[in-house]
């Protein structure tokens, strides 16, 4: 094999461009305002400090802001899959009279865009009395087209034979699903949750205008109000914030990034 | 069998069968009771935060609204007509086109390019690919308080890589000239990995024969390239093309920390605008007729790719 030294150089480029700030991000989180603030910049952090986080917790909530993202993520997700799987089961096995219009309703949520839909929502929300509520935050959302649509088509390449087996064995409907549909669906269904659980974790304009007190803040917009609130004075603070709302994320793409890749790929080439 | 057997009806032998179809039909509905229960949770969900909106969005940009008088007074269509002729929505609009137009660009240009490089048989190619990916699934907020970090001109990343060529480090997100390049960077760094993964996959998923054919014949590998990949790849090129257009234009979180549409009007786009009229000046009737603009234009756009797409399909 011959030595491609050009294409080498090209690919830690490549590396490096994406590497570099995140590289940034933590050793900043990680280093002393005065390290922060000298020039040319320290590479490397000379004396590793927590002191950045405490900062940050100290100047918002961080606390609240982790519990309410959770809360919403594990919730959020568990309905909006919830609504997936079943109605991909219901439109992959069960007949029902105009079946075909009733999917095309539900793939046609996927043509409206949702930056369009904020001020409505904001306005339906506002008059069942949810706003800055978890309810208020997690409900609009739970709506499932895609999701569907990608549990939908694995249905139904799963083979007939298996459901079959099991409804003349006398499995009710939820119990296929439970027990034959899904274990066999593991892939997909790890995908579907996993795609969903990032959307909900790194959502922003939503909870930016639904929520109104700091309590009730999640993570991606409490970065907001302590950016607003430390300047730019204080890139530490900022960075180790920062560093506290990716890291989740960077651990669930470091573990299951497969599922993630396989799933929008297959989503795009299908689609 | 003929009306012969008609009496046989009433033959007790003949009422399990009665039954079986009565059975038969109470399955039916049970089924279908089933499937409204499965499928209920999600339409409504669906009708009231997807549909809905439409629809109360058309009657908001009618009328003038602050949200907190007891109800809307019906205007007509003034809100388009001052909408359409004023000077800054043409600013706004401009605005959205090039930042747009940059980021798609960009994106599909760069992507292709990261593609081509993740598909020669190099050493930790795929880390790499994994490595450029990332940033993709990360939260658009977090990854604009990095690069604020990384433009600021006294202590940033930026001006470490300028200021050796001589050149003075541009005060990024307070210039207005410097703000949407600075945006538009930011994005690509976000979402290229996740065009290069795209076009990967379709560049994997080529028939090796007509490149090989090709090779043999004495095809150059940009000739190869121009002439057989490029066009192969079109259909995942529209697809990009399209589904970048739609993010782009509802590009916000990035805005929101880095410019707040800011200096001035520099970065204001029409996401930006539909929150700013919105929720910052509590003009429903506004911000509901951009909403509706925006919905047009992208509807435009998916009913284009929806028809080529039907095209592609019957051409093959």
């Amino acid at each position: 094999m011959k030595v491609r030294p050009l294409q080498y150089i090209a690919l830690l480029g490549v590396a490096a461009i994406f590497l570099g700030p995140l590289y940034w991000l933590v050793s900043t989180a990680l280093k002393q305002p005065a390290e922060i603030y000298q020039w040319p910049p320290a590479w490397w952090p000379d004396k590793l400090t927590w002191e950045n986080f405490s900062l940050a917790w100290q100047a918002a909530p961080f606390d609240r802001f982790f519990i309410n993202s959770t809360i919403i993520t594990v919730i959020g997700t568990a309905l909006k899959v919830a609504n997936a799987v079943l109605t991909a089961y219901a439109f992959a096995y069960l007949r029902f009279p105009f079946k075909k219009i009733l999917f095309l309703l539900v793939l046609g949520a996927m043509m409206v865009p949702g930056h369009v839909t904020l001020l409505p929502n904001y306005l339906t929300v506002a008059s069942l009395g949810w706003i800055n509520t978890y309810a208020g935050l997690i409900i609009p959302g739970i709506g499932s087209a895609f999701a569907t649509f990608l549990m939908r088509q694995h249905f139904l390449t799963l083979p007939s034979e298996v459901t079959d087996a099991a409804a003349v064995d006398g499995a009710g409907h939820l119990r296929t699903l439970w027990r034959v549909v899904l274990p066999m669906s593991q892939p997909m269904l790890i995908t579907v949750v996993v795609i969903t659980a990032v959307e909900e974790w790194n959502n922003f304009v939503w909870p930016l205008i639904v929520t109104n007190t700091a309590e009730m803040r999640t993570l991606p917009v409490g970065l907001l109000i302590l950016k607003d609130e430390e300047g730019l004075a204080n890139w530490g603070t900022i960075m180790a914030g920062t560093l506290l709302v990716l890291a989740p994320m960077l651990l669930i793409f470091l573990v299951a990034q497969r599922y993630i890749v396989g799933g929008i790929t297959q989503g795009a080439l299908k689609g | 069998m003929t009306a012969l057997d008609l009496p046989v009806r009433t033959h007790p032998d003949e009422r399990p069968q009665v039954a079986a179809s009565n059975q038969k039909r109470s399955r039916r509905r049970r089924e279908y009771g089933l499937f409204a229960l499965l499928v209920a949770p999600n339409l409504l969900v669906i009708a009231v935060f997807a549909y809905w909106p439409i629809i109360y969005n058309a009657f908001l940009s009618l009328t003038d609204w602050n949200m907190i008088a007891a109800r809307p007074t019906f205007v007509g269509l003034s809100n388009y007509t001052r909408t359409l002729t004023d000077p800054a929505f043409h600013k706004t609009l401009g605005i959205t086109i090039a930042f747009t137009g940059l980021i798609v660009a960009g994106s599909l240009v760069i992507g292709l390019a990261l593609a081509l490089l993740f598909n020669l048989p190099l050493k930790g190619r795929s880390v790499v690919r994994t490595i450029s990916f990332a940033p993709h699934i990360l939260s658009g907020a977090a990854v604009a308080t990095i690069w604020l970090f990384i433009f600021d001109p006294g202590y940033g990343l930026m001006r470490a890589l300028i200021e050796p060529f001589g050149a003075e480090p541009p005060d990024w997100m307070n210039n207005s000239d410097w703000a949407l390049p600075g945006l538009v960077i930011v994005y690509l760094w976000k979402n290229v990995g996740f065009t290069a993964l795209i076009y990967l996959a379709g560049l994997q998923g080529l028939p090796k024969e007509l490149d090989e054919a090709a090779a043999i014949d004495g095809a150059g590998s940009w000739t190869r390239f121009r002439a057989i990949k490029l066009p192969l790849l079109a259909p995942i090129t529209f697809f990009l093309l399209i589904t970048t257009v739609i993010g782009t234009f509802q590009a916000f979180d990035v805005i929101a920390v880095m410019t707040g549409g800011g200096p001035g009007d520099a970065t204001t786009t029409l996401s930006w605008s539909i929150y700013n009229e919105g929720f910052q000046a509590f003009n429903a009737g506004r911000a509901a007729t951009l909403s509706i603009i925006m919905f047009v234009i992208l509807l435009i756009v998916t009913t284009v790719q929806a028809r080529v797409m039907e095209r592609r399909v019957h051409y093959r």
